[in-house]
């Protein structure tokens, strides 16, 4: 098994219930989409990845951003934060991600996790257009 | 860990999750993450010098 679909398995789009299921999967738990889609290999590399890229954001001293429509890009960052889905909120209810703006590793923190949950939004995005048969 | 090991280890996540996004074959998921943690890591450079001597 290399853990890619075939070919039928690729051109058969889905129902439009199942697809939605399949994104909110993808966006729970990074790469889980794609295994759902029987595309392991990439699957595996986002289910690691991107978590992993997540944690080494909090673990810089990122700040995980308040949902604040008065500042836009606060709201923004807030947005892609919560693209990664589960770990951002395990993070969350673990009081995780709170910043260290003093720490010098913070905007980098920021970076690590803003495009973490928005790298997660892409994979959620392929493993949409896979299932509609697309790709 | 200084910024730049930090810079290298963003590029490197990066370049991997696009590189896997964009193409299916290993040997060309290889070659595309290489070539953008390349240029990931050399424009970061190229720029971080064209900046060197503007005061801070």
């Amino acid at each position: 098994m290399d853990g890619r679909a075939t070919t039928a398995e690729k051109a058969r789009p889905r129902e439009r219930g199942s697809v939605a299921l399949l994104a909110v999967a993808g966006w729970a738990v990074p790469g889980a989409a794609h295994l759902w889609l029987g595309r392991r290999q990439k699957g595996l590399v986002f289910l690691i990845a991107l978590p992993l890229m997540f944690a080494i954001g909090l673990l810089l001293n990122g700040r995980l951003f308040p949902f604040e429509p008065s500042q836009p890009l606060v709201a923004l960052a807030a947005i892609a934060d919560v693209g990664l889905g589960v770990p951002y909120l395990i993070a969350k209810a673990f009081g995780l991600g709170a910043g260290r703006v003093v720490a010098s590793s913070y905007e980098y923190g920021n970076a690590f996790l803003i495009v973490a949950g928005l790298l997660n939004s892409l994979v959620i995005l392929d493993a949409y257009d896979i299932a509609l048969g697309r790709k | 860990m200084t910024h730049f090991l930090l810079l290298l280890v963003f590029a490197f996540f990066v370049s991997l999750a696009f590189a896997v996004l964009m193409r299916d074959e290993p040997r060309e998921q290889l070659r595309t993450g290489g070539m953008l943690f390349g240029a990931f890591v050399g424009a970061a450079l190229i720029l971080g010098w064209l900046m060197y001597p503007l005061p801070i």
